[in-house]
């Protein structure tokens, strides 16, 4: 960034040099103002993804360091443990049951906050709330209303008359309860990002609809959802790159963060931590199954794209383009 | 778990479908009912009680809580009590508050800084190969990083960084994010003419930059840094890993207070009221731009 003011304050006898330099300073400046992104993306983000393949090619230990050359042997191993399929499914479900159960809850909520209502920005303030709490502190919080004995959800489910429901033991309900703590803090921001998107639809198509008789339901389905289509993607996308590498919450979820007894809510980022950081020190196969859920990801987030456009895009190409615009 | 069956049930079914065709008439037809203020409501408390619970349980003793599972609406007295035992610890609070000032501080400034002048660059100079490259930009932030945690580690172990600040300020000196959104804002914030004129008369690029770019990027630039610095604050993973216990931020030494003092959920949760705190008071004063901030990233995402 040094260099510019070399033009400036010269002699006039001088501007053929300093006609130069500026016109040198128009040429670079751009390229140096963008460049720290470049340089810092290089150092921290591409390098490292390729250099984790490096790293998982080979035995790799957080103390002796480099071993020697093994191939693909590391990715063979992990994808034989049970553990390491255990983590799949527990990432892939509490993924699902985060991402469905907030995208359609957002939807509902920002049709709500996107009528007339009184105090518009305290109740968008509202939603946004728990956004600026940490997901560790929203894990411990939960975990303890979550507790399997003497936990607040457990005494507030037996005075309806349900039995006490084991949240850390199980499987299923520990999912549930994990999701949970993802849709608390998430829930309101993904609501304002429809909110915003249902704001840009303008009023006249509605207002034909309304000529035409639909109803409010209908008016949702058929006007709002096709028109929010991009947001719902950008939504969709962004929930599964962070949910698949969800951490934070589950690790947690207890004192000991192995993911339970029978690692019943331990997910593959939890697992990479323990290959890696745990009792086997395997750099290598951490590294593995990094680049596998690496994989997993983009596979997950095409797949998603393509869904999302064929479910959301019955409408035509023209509320796309509105809806872009 | 939504309704609230006030109306209904005080005056039948009949008044309620009454007022609501009322309602309907007198206003526009998207004027909301009561059924919506009782969604929201419900939606705010529950936004809002898990944190009063926090509270609550860290003003309340390990007693109390092991009898009480659905703590009392009141707090008890034992919340500076209990704050002072954590802070006096061995989890070293003071230091991790330091800690996480310092990284969210130095972050939220350096991500500013370096998006707007990338911002400027993308939206307002033309160079080559400036379109790719914007979409360049675009398309790292599709890339989870999370995943290189073991070739980040073996660097910082080979520059000596682990158990340092730096191995966590480092690398959330500049986002794509954060280039992407000064771009966007740039791009129609900034008139083309204040450039030109600042050229004609003789400023150099950067003089421009700082004396025309950055004024008009101020909005979208606290934002920015509103937004970078709840991240760097309430981010766990990798300061986890890279810091450890050795000189933890905030989110990890809850997860330390969480791991060394087991069952006593009373000082748990008065440390991780105090850990919530900062932000809490940052949004009581900043909310309404926190609102504006997701939703104007919204409609341009």
């Amino acid at each position: 960034m040094s260099g510019h003011a070399v033009g400036e304050r010269v002699e006039p006898e001088r501007s053929a040099l300093r006609q130069r330099l500026s016109a040198l300073d128009t040429k670079i400046s751009p390229y140096l103002y963008i460049s720290p992104f470049f340089i810092l993306f290089f150092l921290v983000g591409l390098f490292p993804l390729v250099y984790t393949f490096w790293v998982s090619m080979h035995n790799w230990n957080l103390i002796g360091g480099k071993g020697k050359f093994v191939g693909f042997d590391n990715y063979t191993h992990v994808l034989k443990q049970e553990q390491f399929w255990t983590g799949l499914r527990n990432t892939f479900s509490i993924f699902l049951l985060s991402g469905v159960t907030q995208t359609l809850a957002a939807l509902i909520l920002a049709a709500l906050l996107n009528q007339n209502i009184r105090a518009k920005t305290f109740w968008r303030m509202g939603v946004l709330l728990p956004y600026v709490v940490a997901p560790v502190a929203v894990g411990v919080i939960f975990s303890k209303m979550f507790a399997d004995q003497s936990g607040l959800i457990n005494s507030l489910l037996g005075a309806i008359g349900i039995d006490p429901i084991t949240w850390h033991a199980s499987v299923l309900p520990s999912h549930i309860a994990i999701a949970t703590m993802v849709n608390f803090r998430w829930t309101g921001y993904v609501t304002l990002i429809f909110l915003a998107a249902m704001q840009a639809i303008p009023r006249e198509v509605y207002e034909a609809a309304m000529l035409d008789g639909a109803s409010r339901m209908r008016q949702f389905v058929s006007i709002t959802i096709p028109m929010l289509r991009p947001t719902i993607i950008f939504v969709i996308i962004t929930a599964t790159i962070g949910g698949l590498q969800i951490f934070d919450e589950p690790r947690v979820f207890d004192q000991t963060g192995q993911g339970g007894a029978d690692r019943q809510w331990m997910t593959i980022t939890m697992y990479i931590y323990e290959l890696g950081w745990g009792s086997q020190k395997s750099f290598g196969r951490a590294a593995a199954v990094s680049w596998i859920l690496f994989l997993i990801i983009i596979l997950v987030g095409i797949l998603n794209f393509l869904l999302t456009r064929r479910i959301a895009s019955s409408d035509s190409r023209r509320s796309r383009k509105k809806a872009k615009a | 778990m939504t309704t609230s069956p006030g109306t209904t049930a005080l005056a039948g079914r009949g008044a309620a479908r009454f007022e609501a065709r009322r309602n309907k008439r007198i206003k526009a037809a998207d004027s909301a009912g009561w059924i919506t203020y009782a969604v929201l409501g419900t939606v705010l408390a529950l936004s809002a009680y898990p944190l009063y619970y926090s509270f609550l349980l860290g003003s309340s003793d390990a007693r109390t809580i092991a009898r009480n599972p659905v703590p009392s609406l009141i707090p008890q007295g034992n919340f500076i009590t209990n704050a002072t035992r954590v802070i006096s610890s061995d989890i070293h609070f003071w230091q991790a508050v330091l800690n996480s000032v310092i990284v969210a501080v130095i972050t939220s400034l350096s991500v500013v800084f370096f998006s707007t002048l990338a911002g400027y660059a993308f939206s307002k100079l033309r160079f080559r190969g400036r379109g790719p490259l914007l979409v360049f930009v675009v398309a790292t932030m599709a890339v989870p990083v999370q995943l290189s945690v073991v070739p980040m580690f073996i660097v910082m172990s080979k520059l000596g960084w682990t158990g340092r600040l730096e191995a966590v300020i480092v690398p959330g000196l500049v986002t794509a994010f954060g280039v992407f959104w000064m771009t966007q804002y740039l791009e129609t914030a900034l008139p083309f003419e204040l450039i030109e004129s600042a050229r004609v008369d003789g400023c150099s690029m950067i003089r421009t930059f700082w004396h025309i770019a950055l004024p008009a990027a101020r909005p979208a630039a606290s934002m920015l840094g509103l937004f970078t610095f709840i991240g760097s604050w309430t981010s766990f993973f990798w300061p986890f890993i890279v810091l450890g216990s050795a000189r933890p931020t905030l989110p990890v030494s809850i997860q330390l207070l969480q791991a060394s003092y087991f069952k006593d959920y009373s000082l748990i949760l008065a440390g991780v009221t105090l850990a919530a705190l900062p932000l809490i008071v940052v949004f009581a004063f900043a909310g309404r731009q926190l609102v504006a901030g997701v939703m104007a990233g919204a409609v341009k995402g």
